[in-house]
């Protein structure tokens, strides 16, 4: 298509989005600032309702700001919609596919929509279809498929016109284990070909095992930005132990925040979370020091530096997914 | 699945695409003309009955049992019913199609799953693509206005055959042409308008009146015995279509004149086409 632009693939400058309604405004975004390079695959990580689909919207212009900027590919998306979308690729979460055509006719016809010839948009398709193991499907129609197939026929679409920056909406909520690893495989192979992506997902292996670097949000806002083990290293470099009792906290355990390598401690009705750097023993000193109390443990848990140990440090909220 | 990962193959390989404004627009023409393809008998058979059966109705039935419409007829020489009919079914055909052809599409794309999207990403600005899906309808309106006449030429009681000749070749073609568009525009006004789930409503409320009132049956004119009804009926667009389509038609009977029938469908059917873009654009971008 046209030469990659230079500078960021995408750029956001105090990007909102609010939703005026009877029962009051709702903030979905606000004031999100981000950076993706060409070629960089970036997540947006946040529980559901946490803005990353109303992102997503915004930067594919489906959704309009309220303020800030978005510029995709050098062009804003507010002022060159056309721009902006002749270079990208979507893939929402819903099935948008076209179902009064084949999967053969969706790809063939969004080839088309984008400028190839007929002969060109048809090649292109059973390319597509082939490249997916989707082939056997072509005369499908798309509500006959399922859910992973559904998907990777969405993807198809997307990659027919060769999109600079390609987006995926939670392209694996809803699918099975292994259709999810597989459509990481996929996702995978496009990055090493250089395919910029920003994808969003609630599942924080997901963002682990695929992006290059990460947006943390919720309720609107960026919590926290980097590379996976930079996010582990800073923000949530402590493991996170949790026990919970069958009564009161004993008082012992509130000592343990003056003991090295300890971070906090956090004390929660029944329930305590020790933030640690060196977390050697601790879970069993908690259980010591409730069985001296005379208070049983219920459930304890002990959570290694990672995204959900990130998401705990920066809001002090379990990550619901 | 077992997907083979896009690396062995080039994914990213693809011939290179110019979209252009003009190529994406007849590539979703394109998409109309494949659906309505594939859906031809069930699209034909919507176009076609409607006409279909008034005409056998009004104009082969009701003369051979001697009631009814027939009292234009019965009259000495004046015009047969079905020489009325003609022009009035071919308006009725017009929007009642027109419409049904913008609003059909509309409720599996704007609701449900928002299929909308497919087409919203394609490289034009959205109201262009609200322009687009108003030539689709407009373009099924057109041949749906044009099946009218095989069947009111043909399906007649003896002595009963309408007596049309166009005249006036571009007065019918601008008619049929704004006649069409108009109805297009006004099923994307309405579909995007009104919640889609809610669209019986739009059937009883909007369309069976107007096709009941929008001389169809009878000019104009003939109403003047009951004036309040004459004047309540000039809210209705298909009034100016049938008595336009009379004009050019069926020039004996009596019509409105030009300046009426001209300047409301020509006028509304540009202002509705810059309303129905807005209220689509609005519902598609949020």
């Amino acid at each position: 298509m046209t030469p990659p632009s230079p500078g960021p693939a995408i750029r956001t400058v105090d990007l909102r989005k609010t939703y005026s309604s009877p029962r009051g405004d709702v903030h979905a975004v606000r004031g999100v600032d981000l950076e993706v390079a060409p070629g960089e695959f970036f997540g947006l990580l946040g529980p559901n309702g946490a803005g990353k689909s109303t992102t997503i919207g915004m930067l594919t212009t489906l959704v309009v700001p309220t303020g800030g900027t978005a510029e995709v590919c050098g062009f804003d998306v507010v002022r060159r919609p056309v721009e902006v979308k002749r270079r990208i690729g979507m893939v929402s979460q819903n099935n948008t596919l076209d179902n009064d055509l084949s999967a053969f006719e969706n790809l063939e016809f969004r080839g088309r929509y984008f400028g190839l010839s007929a002969r060109d948009a048809r090649r292109r398709a059973d390319q597509l279809l082939e490249m997916f193991n989707l082939t056997d499907r072509r005369k499908g129609k798309p509500l006959e498929m399922s859910g992973g197939q559904a998907k990777r026929l969405m993807i198809c679409r997307a990659l027919v016109h060769r999109p600079e920056v390609l987006f995926l909406d939670e392209p694996t909520a809803g699918l099975d284990p292994q259709t999810r690893v597989n459509l990481w495989e996929v996702l995978r192979g496009l990055q090493r070909e250089g395919q910029t992506i920003l994808l969003t997902t609630h599942y924080m292996e997901e963002a682990e095992a695929l992006c290059d670097r990460v947006a943390v949000v919720d309720h609107g806002e960026v919590l926290a930005e980097g590379t996976v083990a930079g996010l582990t290293e800073t923000a949530g470099a402590d493991t996170v132990i949790t026990v919970v009792y069958d009564g009161p906290v004993p008082d012992t355990v509130r000592t343990l925040r003056d003991r090295d390598g300890v971070g906090k401690v956090e004390v929660n009705g029944e329930q305590v979370r020790v933030f640690a750097h060196s977390p050697d023993g601790l879970l069993g000193e908690l259980v010591a020091a409730g069985s001296a109390a005379g208070v049983g443990v219920t459930d304890a848990s002990q959570l290694r530096p990672s995204l959900e140990t990130v998401f705990l440090t920066l809001t002090g909220r379990e990550y619901r997914e | 699945m077992s997907a083979v990962s896009p690396t062995d193959t080039a994914a990213l390989a693809a011939p290179p695409a110019r979209p252009t404004l003009a190529r994406t627009f007849w590539a979703m023409m394109a998409r109309e003309v494949r659906v309505m393809r594939k859906n031809f008998v069930s699209t034909f058979t919507r176009v076609i009955a409607q006409p279909l059966l008034f005409v056998f109705v009004f104009a082969y039935v009701l003369p051979k049992i001697g009631t009814g419409g027939a009292m234009f007829a019965q009259q000495g020489s004046g015009p047969t019913f079905s020489t009325i009919l003609v022009p009035g079914m071919v308006a009725s055909s017009i929007v009642m199609q027109g419409i049904m052809a913008a609003i059909f599409p509309l409720m599996m794309e704007l609701t449900w799953q928002r299929s909308i999207t497919d087409r919203a990403l394609a490289p034009v600005p959205v109201p262009l693509l609200g322009v687009q899906k108003i030539i689709a309808a407009a373009t099924q309106a057109f041949v749906a206005g044009l099946l009218v006449f095989p069947a009111v030429l043909f399906i007649h009681a003896e002595g009963q055959g309408p007596s049309v000749h166009i005249d006036d070749w571009p007065l019918f073609l601008l008619m049929m042409v704004t006649g069409s568009l108009l109805s297009g525009a006004g099923g994307l006004l309405l579909g995007t308008l009104i919640d889609p789930q809610k669209s019986q409503v739009l059937f009883t409320i909007v369309l069976l009146p107007m096709t009941m009132l929008g001389c169809v049956y009878y000019p104009w004119a003939a109403m003047d015995g009951i004036r309040w009804l004459q004047i309540a009926t000039l809210a209705n667009p298909m009034v100016y279509l049938s008595e336009g389509l009379r004009a050019a038609l069926t020039p004996q009977v009596e019509h409105m004149p030009f300046w009426a029938y001209g300047s409301v469908l020509v006028l509304g059917t540009a202002v509705v086409i810059w309303w129905a873009t807005r209220t689509f654009t609005k519902r598609v971008l949020t």
